[in-house]
């Protein structure tokens, strides 16, 4: 194989980890403040892809304003779900919130089968993001290099609130100890509330970028995403931002790289994910950046 | 100020409270002195909400507190030292004290922490540092700080000298002496009953749920049945 197409490679399998790491983190959010792997997550990008379908078919809206648009309705989404799935069972035990997040996931999924039908939707690209620029003698679509860059601003924008806010600080309190966040004069399920909402913003960033590059928008079309993202997060570490993101990208690199180089391999793409994710779960639980999981109270 | 009537908590089939009562007027500093399982942090926890009595109430300046949310109740003035001292071990001490002045301005939060560094100086040396690195006796003085970077106008502690060496148990009950004659009123749960008895303008003895005994400090230091029961003699 030659050096640039290594190289170009390179480039796709970081922006796919970096759309693997931007739904990591909405993963890894809530599950540090839940101790719940909301398996709905995924079915948010579905839900942000079409909502931008239909800004811009409907309201013919611009990208700039159906992309925010989707982002925001996603987030709000988002606290709907926590509202109606997660916290009727706020002192139910571990398992019922996660039959409960499986069950919200089919319920999306197939929501948007009725309404919206399982035809495949073509993804409206904007032109901008169509544009091919050439770099060290490769051509390189800016979708590609836009991707990273994206996650990127938005990780350390999230990286700010959460180290540096006070809805950061309550956040960072709720993630070891409800009560004790409660005792603080701290309304709790505003901060559980404000988690998922900007996880799911999160996960709409991504769903659209992976619209973007993927521009077939069915109802089922979360699942993957979230699949690979739940690994990324697990491979980083759940619970921990950074290793959120650090492990899409390793995951991106990793499935990418492995095609390149063994291209049998290529039907076995998917499976390379899980196998990460069976070792991770055997020889080390807490990831890469992951802490002992503690059980809360 | 608060006035606590007929309570009655139950832990599932385990009637827990039966009809405690007890009052805290404005500047005093009031005991619930009792043993293991007599109710003393189930009464603290009614009076903030996180157990919910099946009858009774709890009067803060008047307003009934038993059907508002923990963080309602802590937003009319009360500071809590939660039993176990409950520090945020992953924040560090200046995070956790500013937890504790959360609806307060960043200037208020401010005078406030200065305040607290002056009654525990060693606070402000590890102020940047995680609070889970801390020993005990400086997470109790964290708990006890962050109680009280509300300004709150009660102040409830649970427990403070628990697993405390003794010279650091007889800092901590100087500084709750301190900061009562600063203004702060206390409504302070122990198991060292010697320690309260000693500082409480008024005690009540709780046992299995009930009040049998209350009078000032210095009368129960005195009774006969306080001495056996409780101090060991």
């Amino acid at each position: 194989m030659t050096s640039t197409i290594l190289l170009q490679q390179l480039i796709n399998g970081i922006s796919l980890g970096s759309l693997y790491g931007l739904v990591a983190i909405g993963y890894t959010m809530v599950y540090g403040i839940l101790r719940l792997i909301n398996f709905a997550h995924g079915d948010l990008l579905m839900f942000a892809a079409y909502i931008a379908i239909y800004a811009a078919a409907l309201l013919a809206l611009p990208w700039y304003l159906s992309f925010p648009l989707a982002v925001i309705a996603t987030g709000l989404l988002g606290i709907l779900l926590d509202r109606a799935a997660y916290k009727p069972l706020r002192n139910a035990p571990r398992i019922s919130l996660l039959i409960s997040a499986i069950g919200a996931s089919f319920l999306l999924e197939n929501l948007a089968l009725v309404f919206i039908g399982g035809v495949p939707k073509a993804f409206p690209r904007p032109e901008i993001f169509d544009r091919v620029i050439p770099i060290l003698g490769l051509r390189i679509q800016v979708l590609t290099l836009y991707t990273p860059v994206v996650t990127l601003v938005l990780l350390f924008g999230l990286l700010y609130i959460v180290f540096h806010t006070k809805v950061g600080k309550a956040m960072r309190a709720a993630s070891k100890d409800f009560e004790t966040t409660r005792l603080m004069g701290i309304n709790l399920d505003r901060i559980i509330s404000i988690t998922f909402l900007l996880g799911s913003m999160l996960a709409a960033a991504g769903g659209i970028m992976w619209a973007m590059k993927y521009p077939q928008v069915n109802p089922f079309m979360g699942v993957f995403p979230g699949l690979k993202a739940f690994i990324a997060a697990v491979l980083g570490g759940i619970g921990n931002i950074v290793g959120a993101v650090l492990g899409g990208f390793l995951l991106g690199l990793g499935e990418i790289l492995i095609v390149a180089l063994v291209p049998e391999m290529a039907q076995y793409r998917d499976a390379f994910a899980f196998v990460i994710l069976i070792l991770v779960l055997l020889f080390r639980p807490t990831g890469i950046m992951g802490e002992p999981i503690i059980d809360k109270s | 100020m608060l006035k606590v009537n007929d309570l009655h908590v139950y832990y599932g089939g385990i009637h827990a409270l039966k009809g405690v009562h007890l009052s805290v007027e404005q500047g005093q500093i009031v005991t619930l002195i009792g043993a293991n399982g007599a109710g003393k942090s189930t009464t603290l926890r009614t009076i903030v909400g996180l157990e919910r009595p099946r009858t009774g109430t709890v009067l803060f300046n008047s307003e009934d507190l038993t059907k508002l949310d923990t963080h309602r109740i802590i937003q009319r003035g009360i500071g809590i030292s939660p039993e176990g001292r409950k520090v945020f071990p992953n924040l560090t001490v200046m995070e956790n004290l500013e937890l504790g002045a959360y609806h307060q301005s960043q200037k208020d939060a401010a005078v406030q922490m200065e305040w607290v560094y002056t009654l525990f100086p060693r606070l402000r040396e590890r102020s940047r540092q995680l609070t889970g690195t801390l020993s005990g006796g400086e997470q109790q003085m964290v708990a006890l700080g962050r109680a009280l970077m509300s300004r709150p106008k009660l102040v409830l502690l649970d427990e403070p000298s628990l697993g405390l060496a003794p010279l650091v148990v007889e800092e901590v009950f100087r500084t709750i002496q301190t900061t009562n004659e600063q203004g702060a009123t206390i409504l302070l749960v122990e198991q060292n009953a010697m320690a309260a008895l000693h500082v409480a303008h008024y005690a009540y003895v709780l046992e299995t749920g009930r009040v049998i005994l209350e009078g000032p400090g210095k009368t129960l230091l005195a009774d006969e049945r306080v001495r056996q029961a409780y101090l060991g003699e």
